[in-house]
């Protein structure tokens, strides 16, 4: 087991410890929500490990990285992003994808960009946004985060 | 309620459904190219097992959070604060793990309608979407600290700015529109 499991491990018991302590009704709550959860994350977690599966089996990271790697520049950055601003992945399982991703050749910025994109913008929940906070509002905010995204990669790919 | 309930039982099928049907693509695929079966299993299961060993952690945490700390609380304090101390009031609300983003949008009309401002709820929203606690653990576990860290600190101070950024152009908006509107009453009162 790795150090960072270890880590996210004791900070998660240590928490429930607190919890149990404070309140034993909210805690038990607490537990059930968590296994729902991981019940229906569960399927999806599988998913995309069989497709990372594929993708590091099948397609040569020579591929991969011709798209979205060092070389590709800023379009390549700007086409991931747009990716991820559509696709509707659970944040949790988006993170084993672009370690996947990384291993197979793509720049730290195009990885940076895709999980900005896919967790700040929501094409599936714009109609709720929208409904909620107002056209104006919810363009701005979403088109602005793409352009964060893309600041936030080309940093990265120069700091790191 | 019901229809909630119905609509996420629907969506457990869904997925279980996706998954058996990727389960025989890939079981035909490698029947078709034998050779590829090591690096595609050995793969999955590698990435399987790193996300097995935090999953349950980052799902109790996030029981925890959602239970513990109630929609009443973040209404509390998020409708007054304002400025700097707005700000990581902002950030922390949103990076407790309280639900999904589309429980936000809803909060976040609810707050602006109690009086905090727009940056507080721009930076609110985006938090909740990009900084949650559990999902920097998961990236933590994949894509180590550095890269981790500077997104994070990069995210938040892109993000704040932002905040303020559409404050100025929805209350720049706003003001505008309350001019033309006082104009047509002006003109109406002639």
């Amino acid at each position: 087991m790795s150090l960072t499991a270890v880590f996210i491990n004791v900070f998660a018991l240590s928490c429930l410890f607190f919890a149990v302590f404070k309140n034993k009704e909210k805690t038990k709550k607490s537990l059930i929500v968590a296994a729902k959860s991981l019940l229906r994350i569960l399927p999806v977690v599988l998913i995309i490990v069989i497709l990372i599966g594929l993708l590091l089996g099948f397609i040569p990271p020579e591929k991969i990285s011709q798209f979205i790697g060092e070389q590709s520049g800023l379009i390549g950055i700007v086409i991931i992003a747009m990716v991820g601003a559509v696709l509707h992945i659970p944040a949790l399982v988006s993170f084993p994808l672009a370690a996947s991703l990384l291993k197979s050749g793509a720049s730290i910025s195009a990885v940076a960009a895709f999980i900005t994109t896919l967790t700040m913008i929501g094409t599936v929940t714009l109609p709720l946004e929208i409904k909620e906070l107002g056209k104006k509002m919810a363009f701005l905010r979403n088109g602005i985060s793409f352009v964060i995204a893309i600041v936030i990669a080309l940093i990265m790919g120069a700091v790191l | 309620m019901r229809g909630k309930k119905g609509k996420q039982t629907g969506k457990l099928v869904r997925d279980w459904a996706m998954l058996a049907a990727i389960v025989i693509f890939v079981a035909i695929l490698i029947v078709v190219f034998p050779e590829k079966k090591g690096p595609v299993t050995t793969t999955a299961w590698d990435f399987f097992l790193e996300m097995i060993m935090i999953l349950p952690a980052v799902m109790v945490l996030m029981g925890l959070f959602s239970v513990f700390i109630s929609r009443e609380l973040v209404v509390k304090y998020l409708g007054k604060t304002s400025g700097t101390k707005g700000i990581f009031v902002a950030i922390l609300f949103g990076a407790l793990p309280t639900g999904p983003l589309y429980v936000a949008f809803p909060l976040a009309s609810a707050l602006i309608k109690k009086g905090a401002s727009i940056s507080n709820i721009v930076i609110f929203l985006s938090a909740w979407a990009c900084i949650k606690i559990p999902q920097e653990m998961v990236e933590l576990q994949f894509l180590g600290f550095g890269f981790m860290a500077t997104r994070l600190i990069l995210t938040i101070i892109l993000v704040a700015a932002m905040g303020f950024f559409i404050e100025r152009v929805v209350e720049w908006g706003d003001k505008k529109m309350n001019k033309s509107k006082k104009g047509e009453e002006n003109n109406a009162g002639i």
